[in-house]
């Protein structure tokens, strides 16, 4: 039974947060399937943190920066050499761009954005959310190898102490992209990602205008999380649409969503009810989103959110 | 420049959905909408044709229903529209790729646009195995668009940030909400609709066996409602600090975030 390969994302000489969560995973449905992991990694910086998350042996494929036809090849030069039963992507822009190119190459399938994953009866089975998390699906992987993403967030990170993992550089056949990358954009300096945040502070309709994110930003900023909105202001403008939250927006899982003046519509809902942690301020008492806040506060925004933020920032200065 | 835009009929993002057999959604009185991120790859591809010339074929593989929403694209702006009769519902994202690449294959194009998941099974892999299976290019997530002497320069959105990417054409594009503001049908668009006959082909006519399509490598076994959340503790916060205090003692003791 010869295993599942992690193919991992590299930031910084570290193993993003994704790819972490995606060896956890990894390493429990190697053990309960008896067999090893693997880890493909794209820059050799990372390889003990790969053994310390239980990758027993790493591929290094110096391919450069992200480039989908170049690291499609990698991948599936990489899994003819391995023959894995499994292979895991993290569920990041990145992960999503590049599994469903594999799988196409392979012949296989894809299960997409699972939040639970298990090996039964020599088949790989996963959870994903669909409708926006308004239902889940439970499927069955059922070509080799079986290839899933894994939904930010969704699964811990949990070091497995192993040591240094035996290394294969794999020589990479040539390509030539018709694609290529000619410049990345950080728009806003320090701004952090909703889909991969823990803590994401949301704002709605209840805002009134849209200089009134000011709100939502200054506790996002004390906190240390990211800006999320309703559908409702993206429409109006207010806001960009990498923050909404929801059916066409992303849908997110964070440890703690504070919604302030959003309202609860179902499509919101559906974007992040799985969240761990959940705190909703509205004025209105029968807002829907209190059917899903764990704690609700029917109050003000204007008057609590300033209290609120000036509260963190001296528990922080702690 | 020709555009195919391939177009999935969804449920409204506004429907409840119930469960049917236990393993897929109850389609009975769900309304079907074109799916919200193609109206985009829809828009994109008129403004191409508006500013470059060309056809704008919109392309879409599933059962009678589907060709509402071929329709609505004629009406939008569309010049010519093709519909591959099957059971979309009974492919695996891979199958309805097959289907939309062979067709892609007999019609003119020099731009491929689809919406960057369909809403509902939000897989997002179709588009990435379209382009896999013809060998294209692909830029995902796509958020602005210049079309060029054959290459494209496209905003690619990612965590926190985007990349600009140059590609050489023919191109899939998969597009995202904020790329355009998609128009509705005026009236003069959804007359002109009517005298546009629609192409029905059958994948035998693509050179498809139903094997093919809808051999799955992906199964659903099941599919469930996630528990009713019957919401937590409410408290009164017309007292801000006592709010606030309470919200801090929460985040401390219960979520251990500070």
């Amino acid at each position: 039974m010869p295993g599942v390969l992690v193919v991992t994302e590299i930031k910084d000489g570290k193993l993003k947060k994704a790819s972490r969560e995606a060896f956890s995973i990894g390493r429990k449905l190697a053990a309960s399937a008896v067999s090893d992991m693997g880890g493909l990694l794209f820059d050799a910086s990372a390889e003990d943190e790969a053994g310390r998350y239980g990758a027993k042996k790493v591929y290094v494929a110096n391919a450069g920066e992200y480039n989908t036809e170049t690291y499609t090849a990698a991948v599936v030069q990489v899994v003819k050499e391995m023959q894995p039963s499994i292979v895991l992507f993290a569920g990041t822009s990145n992960g999503r761009d590049l599994a469903p190119r594999v799988a196409a190459r392979l012949g296989v399938g894809v299960a997409s954005d699972v939040d639970r994953l298990e090996w039964v009866d020599g088949k790989l089975r996963a959870r994903r959310p669909v409708y926006s998390g308004k239902a889940f699906a439970t499927v069955e992987v059922i070509a080799t190898p079986a290839i899933a993403t894994t939904r930010p967030n969704a699964f811990p990170a949990e070091e497995a102490g192993g040591g240094s993992p035996e290394v294969v550089n794999v020589s990479l056949d040539a390509v030539a992209p018709k694609a290529k990358t000619l410049e990345t954009k950080v728009p806003e300096a320090g701004e952090l990602s909703i889909a991969e945040a823990d803590i994401i502070v949301s704002g709605g309709r209840g805002l009134k205008e849209a200089a009134n994110f000011s709100y939502i930003r200054d506790l996002a900023h004390a906190i240390g999380g990211a800006v999320g909105a309703s559908r409702a202001t993206v429409d109006a403008g207010w806001i960009d649409h990498q923050h909404q939250v929801g059916q066409t927006g992303r849908v997110v899982s964070p440890n703690l969503y504070i919604a302030a003046g959003v309202s609860g519509a179902i499509q919101h809902l559906a974007g992040m009810s799985s969240s761990k942690h959940i705190v909703a301020i509205n004025k209105d008492p029968e807002a829907p989103i209190f059917r899903v806040a764990d704690l609700g506060v029917v109050g003000d925004l204007f008057t609590i959110l300033p209290v609120l933020t000036e509260e963190v920032k001296k528990a922080k200065a702690h | 420049m020709n555009s195919v835009v391939c177009i999935s009929h969804v449920p409204d993002t506004e429907s409840r959905i119930k469960i049917a057999d236990g393993r897929k959604v109850d389609e009975a009185g769900v309304k079907f909408i074109v799916s919200p991120y193609d109206e985009v790859a829809l828009e994109e591809a008129i403004r191409v044709k508006e500013a470059k010339g060309g056809d704008v074929t919109v392309l879409a593989f599933g059962p009678d229903r589907a060709q509402q929403a071929l329709r609505e694209a004629l009406a939008r702006g569309a010049t010519k529209a093709v519909h591959v009769k099957g059971e979309s519902g009974d492919a695996d994202s891979l199958g309805i790729a097959k289907v939309l690449a062979a067709a892609i294959q007999s019609i003119p194009h020099d731009l491929v646009f689809l919406g960057k998941q369909g809403v509902g099974t939000d897989n997002a892999l179709v588009g990435p195995m379209v382009a896999e299976l013809l060998g294209y290019p692909q830029v995902n997530v796509v958020t602005h668009l210049e079309v060029g002497d054959g290459k494209i320069t496209a905003h690619r959105e990612i965590e926190g940030a985007e990349e600009i990417i140059e590609a050489s054409l023919p191109a899939i594009i998969t597009a995202q909400k904020g790329l355009n503001e998609p128009r509705y049908a005026s009236l003069k668009g959804i007359m002109a609709a009517k005298k546009i006959a629609i192409d029905g082909k059958s994948l035998a006519d693509l050179g498809l066996t139903d094997g093919d399509i809808y051999n799955q490598r992906v199964v659903i076994v099941s599919m469930e409602l996630p528990p009713e959340k019957t919401g937590g503790r409410k408290i009164d916060g017309s007292d801000p600090n006592a709010a606030a205090q309470e919200i801090i003692k929460y985040i401390k003791e219960e979520v251990k975030a500070l």
